[in-house]
């Protein structure tokens, strides 16, 4: 009878989790403000920098999303339990959301500032690669078998993966700079020392608010795989019902 | 190290005497790499003095397209009676089954390269400029491919957990092998086309060993995640 009443209540959502949603509305709201309205525009590149805001906030939460993967791959390894499993999992996914938020609008920003749609420098190769890596990593996920192995095998592959990264920056690096010695005058996260005050907190504004929709969305995440667990446990029960 | 290595080379033995009687791997596999090449030869005009710089890349594209077709079956086959159990409860330590997995197909890797690559050159009517570049290839196909084969069964005993792993093994392993791809290929350009720039060819080779130290330990180590049961 106890577990019955156990199944029939669905986990609900954190009281942490509804406080962070009603933050993080505002501030997603006023991010926009200050990046659209507030902050200046830029002399040289005009419109277009304002994606850069956007830009280096997904490619500051791809990096975190994958390093947590990690952690929590090497924390699953040693523990066996499965909310690592599911935090590293949900966490993949949205860090693939964010790298391919960084791969859209960094060709947009390219086109104008360097004239070119793609180049094959340092960050931009990684990132790519990076995006390979985890999209084979949930490739694994969404095999079908117990949760155990799955959990076993993809955290494996997280814990690779991670190793890997820095090695094709390094290796990228060297092959670029053999074959381009210079290719542009300033990168990304180069143009960030000289920024106008304004535009210096637009930026970390920006920066702070997509961690935390990052937050938001692994609670979510990890939320919904919950429930998903519990959806298991009710069709099993309802499936012995049948059977008896 | 005894207990790692002796297991090690007795699944080794075991694969490469099966191997032996059947010739069925290694066959498929340069038969496989004589069709990439004739493919090249519709795709890039031999006859044409440009294609030369295109050569290095080809070694490595026949090496992987090659090793993956050897490394889908290295798990595979012990499916068949359940002999990934019987790794498990064998006695031994899941880094020698890593090990011995490891030796097979790098030698089988190796057999394909060595008659792959003589007749890449021979029918792309490629001089190889002195005997010295002839030894730095040796040298790089060697470290490349020692690379690629660590990273290739650690990812293809994963992958082989799957139903569909012909079709994981490809993706799981490319963007995992990509520094080591990225380094065998620019050593390899520079010591077939240019050899004055040896010394960037010697840093190339560095990072080279970098990457297979740390994946071939990373494989030793977590082979026992990827085979528990």
């Amino acid at each position: 009878m106890q577990q019955d009443k156990g199944l029939t209540n669905l986990p609900e959502p954190s009281l942490l989790h509804r406080v962070m949603v009603m933050i993080t509305i505002p501030a997603v709201v006023v991010a926009l403000y200050l990046v659209f309205i507030w902050s200046p525009v830029e002399r040289q590149m005009g419109v277009v920098q304002k994606i850069f805001y956007f830009h280096v906030g997904s490619a500051w939460n791809a990096f975190l999303a994958f390093g947590v993967v990690a952690v929590f791959s090497i924390l699953f390894l040693i523990t066996r339990k499965r909310i690592y499993d599911m935090i590293a999992g949900v966490s993949a996914e949205i860090g693939v959301v964010f790298t391919a938020i960084v791969l859209t609008t960094g060709p947009i920003w390219g086109r104008s500032a360097w004239n070119v749609w793609w180049n094959w420098e340092p960050r931009l190769t990684t990132t790519v690669i990076l995006f390979f890596i985890y999209i084979a990593y949930i490739t694994v996920r969404s095999l079908d078998m117990e949760w155990q192995k799955k959990g076993r095998l993809s955290a494996v592959l997280g814990v690779i993966g991670a190793i890997n990264v820095p090695i094709v920056y390094m290796s990228v690096r060297w092959w670029e700079s053999t074959l381009h010695p210079v290719v542009m005058g300033e990168g990304v996260e180069e143009s960030g020392g000289g920024m106008e005050p304004s535009m210096l907190f637009t930026f970390i504004f920006t920066v702070l608010t997509m961690t935390l929709v990052y937050t938001v969305l692994m609670q979510k995440g990890i939320y919904i795989e919950k429930l998903r667990i519990h959806v298991a446990k009710l069709k099993a029960k309802q499936q012995e019902k049948m059977i008896s | 190290m005894k207990n790692l290595l002796l297991p090690a080379l007795v699944i080794a033995g075991k694969d490469l005497y099966s191997e032996w009687k059947t010739r069925q791997i290694v066959t498929t596999m340069l038969i496989f790499s004589s069709l990439i090449i004739v493919t090249f030869s519709f795709a890039f005009d031999p006859s044409n003095q440009s294609v030369r710089v295109l050569i290095p890349g080809m070694i490595w594209i026949i090496t992987i397209f090659a090793a993956i077709l050897g490394l889908n079956r290295s798990f595979t086959t012990e499916q068949s009676n359940d002999h990934i159990h019987a790794f498990v409860v064998a006695p031994i330590d899941a880094s020698s089954v890593f090990l011995g997995k490891f030796i097979a197909n790098f030698i089988f890797v190796l057999i394909v390269q060595i008659i792959a690559i003589p007749l890449l050159f021979l029918l792309f009517d490629f001089r190889v400029l002195t005997i010295e570049s002839i030894f730095y290839l040796v040298g790089i196909i060697f470290l490349g491919t020692f690379g690629f084969v660590s990273v290739g069964t650690f990812l293809a005993a994963l992958s082989s957990n799957s139903k569909s792993s012909e079709m994981l093994l490809p993706i799981l392993l490319l963007p995992l092998a990509t520094p080591v791809v990225i380094a065998a290929v620019q050593a390899t350009r520079i010591v077939l086309i240019d050899l004055e720039k040896l010394s960037s060819a010697m840093s190339w080779m560095q990072l080279m060993i970098a990457y297979d130290l740390i994946f071939f330990v990373a494989g030793l180590l977590l082979f026992e995640y990827v085979l528990e049961v």
